[in-house]
């Protein structure tokens, strides 16, 4: 290698050197402007876990409570819904629940850690808006094949009571059950699962 | 470089302290001591919170003074529910307004704008004035609006204003020393609220600058190399 | 790979060839002067700091609010709940006084080589311009927390603009846009400071940077390199400024953030000169602090407006006096008469009259800060001084200097006995 050559390698060496300390040095200093937009204390303390009271639930009866922003519906289902819940199954998309959110205990037949009280995100998986209960006698509206459900107004995606989209809906998944936790018989800590804080 | 004499004047602001009277003691504090920090908070949410708020400080940010959101939650969560909120006194600023002709400041920044030696120093200098509407005056702050919030603590002093005397009334639960440090650890709080961010920074400084330092070498080598061409 | 890379770049060079044009007028074929020193640093360092400040500003103005009743609580929650908060608020507050440190070494730098002189006057002009909008950036820039400081401050210089004679009080009220210093205020500072003045300092910018090219850079020597060519055409002093000079402000621009970090990460409030203590006060229209000052870029002006005595009933005056004494700066290319560009060159008189004048513009900042009781006051009271204060009597004197530097300058730097200027420039490898 001759003089010139080996000027050019020092050079091609130091500023690929120099580029890579000054690439690890804009990354670093990029990351606080970047990590600044990620939640921030405030918006996390407004999304803490809710407390739900359903003492006084009867059955049948829904109460919705706001958590991070959205409707989240606590109602207490009588043993004639838990036993419709099976007849709606021929006219589900995904009666497994195989391909909507929900926590590992919900991840059961009646999508709930205990069957008479059911947790759902009231917000339908379409386009958002917030569906209606339908009970099963609402078979005038709802048609005579109804076991009871809810029904969004706004493009008519229909959801039974455990929150499974019905067929034919323009939703695609069925309602997200959001993390929860019994802290008694009588209260609910919406937000929190039991194995991690934080949700 | 004349002009660099600009950069090089530290003279501290003394703006503030410069109540041309009061000579202020410097506060022993020490940033990293943790026990002093969470003694300061207990003392601050018993004898303060009631009238002055800390608004821009969250419960839960008082985890890193080394307590559990448990330990939060059974000690010092008296003005919220959730451990999430910001500490806002009971003390409707209207009412307090009326009560003490002013309405007692939120004290977030107080340790900024203040500073821990005038803090340390006020929160030590209270004396017994019949004169004012609370009965207490203070040698750093002339006819303040507050009363000794820690009186049972310290005890009740008289102050000669023109001789600069101290004089004993009453003893308080603590003795002088151990009021001092009660104070200190007040003050380390203040000062903590005031920018919670403090220790963080200091510790990224000192990573920063080391980067700076390799960095520094690469381009200085770069430099030289290919300045050799010019003659 | 090699290839795929220039054949992206012979597609991107077909469509737009402006853009490899403009880096090599600019670039790697501007031919600068080699013996550049130190004082040349300050120029990329400005234009580091400038890029610093916008990026920490758009981050800042995703959490901040301007709103009167919002605004501090948004810094404060900055400070603390937004994730590295406190380091946006940092860099820009570091950031906003390093812009001043760099802008006013620059500056000396132009006095040090006669770079205002011909055929650069444009540059110069270019240049006080962006001094100015910087000023007024700054300005509205420092309403914006909301603090005791930012609220007074603003409030008392827009009282000085009520002092214009007929139109004094009319302009103060659409400035403020309300009858004092409020939300409404606040809120088209903050339009302003975001959006307004930085595209105005920006286009400055431009222009400023293509002047200079346009005409070649000045040096140390004061000498014309163009004068002396090469057989291709070339200066013979000069050096492409890629890759030397880009390589070597890349040093300086290091060297820069280190100090740029400690200030900002060990003392960010620089004992009150960069953050004032009394700032983190939130802004009370019933109580103005005991001792209102601007912050430390502002204060040789501000003790020239205080040294001037109200005159017939009205403080204006003293308005006009700090006007001129940033205005005139605008005149330095037809004010300097030397036969000679650079320091090195001049004689004693220049260089006496240029000590003068940094050391009055210490001395002024310096009691600008300060009230104006500092140096305590006279036993007596002669009647030409008209002031007890030693420090307003000191002001006044040191305001005197500041304009004799520039009024007599046509005088001395024509007077002056200078040296030879040799043919090349002066540099040792």
């Amino acid at each position: 290698m001759n003089d010139r050559e080996k000027v050019d390698k020092t050079r091609r060496t130091l500023v690929v050197a120099t580029s890579v300390a000054g690439g690890v040095a804009s990354v670093a200093a990029a990351a606080p402007f970047v990590a600044s937009m990620w939640p921030s204390e405030r918006a996390k303390a407004a999304g803490a876990p809710v407390e739900a009271d359903i003492a006084t639930l009867q059955p049948g009866e829904l109460r919705v409570f706001e958590w991070r922003g959205k409707p989240v519906w606590v109602f207490r289902r009588s043993k004639e819904m838990l036993e419709s819940l099976k007849a709606a199954v021929p006219y589900l998309t995904d009666p497994e629940s195989k391909h909507s959110e929900q926590p590992k205990y919900a991840m059961n037949e009646n999508r709930s850690e205990k069957p008479e009280v059911m947790v759902l995100e009231g917000v339908c998986t379409h386009l958002g808006c917030s569906p209606q209960m339908k009970p099963a006698e609402d078979k005038g509206e709802m048609g005579q094949d109804w076991v009871g459900g809810f029904y969004c107004p706004c493009h008519g995606s229909k959801f039974d009571l455990a929150g499974r989209v019905f067929r034919g809906a323009p939703a695609p998944v069925n309602l997200k059950v959001p993390p929860y936790t019994f802290v008694s018989d009588t209260q609910l800590l919406i937000g929190e699962d039991k194995e991690k804080k934080g949700a | 470089m004349k002009s660099l004499l600009a950069l090089i004047l530290f003279a501290p602001l003394a703006v503030l302290g410069a109540e041309a009277g009061y000579r202020l003691d410097k506060s022993p504090h020490e940033a990293t001591d943790l026990v002093s920090l969470q003694s300061g908070a207990r003392l601050y949410v018993n004898y303060c919170l009631g009238c002055h708020s800390m608004q821009y400080m969250r419960y839960g940010g008082l985890e890193e003074l080394g307590l559990t959101e448990q330990q939060i939650k059974d000690n010092l969560l008296f003005t919220a529910e959730k451990v999430g909120e910001p500490m806002k006194g009971p003390m409707d600023p209207k009412t307090a307004k009326q009560w003490f002709g002013v309405a007692p400041p939120d004290l977030s920044v107080v340790g900024r704008s203040r500073g821990a030696d005038w803090l340390y120093t006020y929160l030590r200098t209270f004396y017994r004035d019949p004169k004012t509407a609370t009965g207490w005056n203070n040698a750093v702050f002339e006819n303040v609006g507050m009363p000794h919030a820690l009186w049972t603590l310290q005890g009740e002093r008289a102050y000669d204003r023109e001789k600069h005397e101290w004089r004993e009334i009453s003893k308080g639960a603590l003795s002088p020393v151990e009021y001092d440090v009660a104070v200190r650890d007040l003050v380390n709080f203040l000062a903590y609220v005031g920018e919670p961010a403090a220790t963080d920074r200091r510790a990224i400084g000192i990573v920063v600058l080391f980067f700076l330092g390799i960095l520094f070498i690469f381009t200085y080598l770069l430099k030289k190399e290919y300045w050799k061409d010019v003659t | 790979m090699g290839s795929r890379l220039q054949a992206l770049w012979g597609w991107f060079d077909s469509r737009m060839p402006s853009a490899a044009e403009q880096w090599r007028i600019h670039a790697s074929e501007y031919q600068a002067p080699k013996n550049f020193n130190f004082w040349y640093y300050f120029g990329s360092l400005a234009g580091l700091v400038l890029v610093i400040q916008i990026v920490s500003g758009i981050f800042l103005t995703m959490n901040y609010k301007p709103d009167a009743s919002l605004a501090f609580g948004s810094v404060e929650y900055i400070m603390r709940d937004v994730h590295f908060g406190w380091l946006l608020r940092y860099v820009h507050s570091t950031g906003a006084s390093a812009f001043f440190i760099v802008v006013y070494l620059h500056m000396f730098r132009a006095l040090l080589y006669g770079s205002h002189r011909t055929p650069r006057e444009l540059v110069w002009i270019f240049g006080v311009l962006i001094y100015l909008t910087l000023m007024g950036e700054a300005f509205f820039g420092y309403l914006l927390p909301w603090g005791q400081m930012s609220y007074w401050g603003a409030q008392v210089i827009v009282n000085l603009f009520g002092t214009v004679p007929f139109i004094g009080p009319d302009l103060a009220l659409w400035i403020r846009g309300d009858y004092v210093v409020s939300d409404a205020t606040l809120n088209r500072f903050f339009a302003l400071h975001v959006i307004a003045f930085p595209l105005v300092l920006l286009g400055l910018i431009v222009a400023h940077i293509l002047a200079l090219h346009d005409v070649g850079s000045n040096n140390p020597d004061g000498v014309e390199i163009k004068k002396t060519k090469g057989a291709d055409g070339k200066p013979l002093d000069g050096i492409p400024f890629h890759p030397y000079y880009t390589v070597k402000d890349l040093v300086g621009a290091v060297v820069f953030l280190a100090l740029f970090c400690i200030v900002m990460f060990f003392v960010p409030e620089m004992g009150g000169y960069f953050l004032e203590a009394n700032n983190f006060i939130p802004a009370d229209p019933l109580k103005t602090p005991p001792h209102i000052a601007p912050v430390w870029y502002f204060t040789p002006y501000y003790s020239i407006l205080r040294a001037v005595p109200p005159l017939f009933n009205s403080q204006f005056p003293g308005v006009l006096a700090m006007g001129v004494a940033v205005l005139i700066f605008f005149f330095m290319p037809w004010l300097d008469r030397s036969p000679v560009k650079s320091i090195r060159y001049r004689g004693v008189l220049y260089k006496s009259w240029l000590a003068a004048f940094v050391i009055v513009f210490v001395i002024l900042g310096y009691l600008g800060v300060n009230p104006t009781t500092v140096w305590g006051q006279f036993g007596f009271n002669a009647f030409f001084l008209d002031t007890k204060d030693i420090a307003t009597w000191v002001a006044r004197l040191c305001t005197i200097v500041y304009f004799l530097f520039f009024f007599l300058m046509p005088w001395y730097t024509a007077r002056d006995k200078v040296k030879p200027v040799p043919e090349r420039v002066t540099y040792h490898h």
